[in-house]
């Protein structure tokens, strides 16, 4: 009973494609598709960077991780958080939990959002896609502006997120 | 490829190096893994299917139909708001954008859907509150939304 509660929502979105098996056979067809596909990269980028998290909660103190990136940190926590999100490790979804444990250890909120804002917007193989098909001028306006973005949005979080803010 | 070449690598020196130390606390970090993928099951099943849904009711052409031959603020308004429910790989997300330009799409469209594709996540933010908090999350997405219209505007008038 409470494993069907925990995955009402997975549960209920397969009422959902079912009933477009039956109904809507054109648009069952294509999501079907995007979802296996997405399941496969899920499956295989998933459980390695749960490992690491672990491993990165059990094996890294918390004293490091604040003297890293947290408060007092400085430049140098900012360019380390930058890095760390540039890394090409897959879809941003899979560093919410990361950027969650890093917050637990003490982390500095501006350098999580700077971590996860390079994570999402300013991946190393993706500006090589991007500029191939946007061209460089547009992708490097989009990288500048972008990151200018990233850090004042994580300087206005900073601001506003009490550490009573982050589920523990 | 190279995501799962880096992932798989790094994984396999960390595991090593854990090994070599401590058999004990490398057991201990699987166990921590095991309860967070569970933790968050539930809802990474949920993003695969909502993407699913999102993607089947509007693939490519249907983007490119709503926002590549109308110009002006109404059409920057839809990639925007395109760009942020939807995760599109970018791999998929940039030829999409090069073939909207070509159909007639402004440079200001393109720059909001990309910036809030990858800024902005409507189907991940469960997941993002269950790990950073509600605050946080809306906070985080509701700045990078307006920070995608505003650098989209200045690429239009840059890049004209």
């Amino acid at each position: 009973m409470n494993l069907i509660k925990k995955f009402k929502a997975p549960l209920l979105l397969v009422l959902v494609y079912l009933a477009l098996a039956i109904w809507w056979p054109d648009i069952s067809g294509r999501s079907n598709k995007v979802a296996f596909d997405y399941l496969r990269e899920m499956i295989l980028i998933i459980p390695p960077v749960f490992v690491l998290m672990g491993l990165l909660e059990v094996w890294v103190p918390k004293e490091q991780i604040k003297k890293l990136i947290g408060a007092g940190s400085g430049l140098k926590g900012f360019f380390f958080s930058f890095l760390m999100g540039t890394l090409p490790t897959g879809p941003l979804y899979v560093a919410f939990p990361m950027a969650g444990t890093l917050l637990q250890k003490g982390a500095k909120v501006s350098n999580i959002v700077i971590f996860l804002g390079a994570w999402a917007a300013i991946k190393i193989p993706q500006l090589l896609v991007e500029a191939e098909f946007l061209g460089l001028p547009f992708t490097a306006l989009r990288f500048t502006l972008t990151l200018t973005a990233v850090i004042i949005i994580g300087l206005v979080l900073e601001k506003f997120i009490k550490p009573e803010d982050i589920p523990q | 490829m190279t995501t799962i070449i880096v992932i798989y690598g790094l994984l396999a020196i960390c595991l090593v190096w854990s090994l070599l130390k401590s058999l004990q606390k490398t057991i201990q970090s699987f166990k921590v893994a095991a309860r967070a993928l569970w933790k968050m099951a539930p809802g990474l099943l949920a993003i695969v299917g909502v993407v699913g849904l999102i993607l089947g009711v509007l693939p490519p052409e249907t983007i490119t139909k709503l926002v590549g031959e109308e110009a002006g603020f109404l059409a920057t308004a839809t990639a925007a708001v395109l760009g942020a429910v939807t995760l599109i790989p970018a791999l998929i997300s940039f030829p999409l954008a090069a073939s909207l330009l070509r159909t007639g799409a402004t440079v200001t469209t393109i720059a909001a859907f990309i910036t809030t594709l990858v800024m902005v996540g409507f189907v991940t933010a469960p997941m993002e509150i269950k790990a950073l908090g509600k605050k946080f999350t809306l906070l985080r997405n509701s700045l990078s939304f307006v920070a995608a219209l505003i650098i989209a505007g200045l690429m239009g008038v840059i890049l004209r």
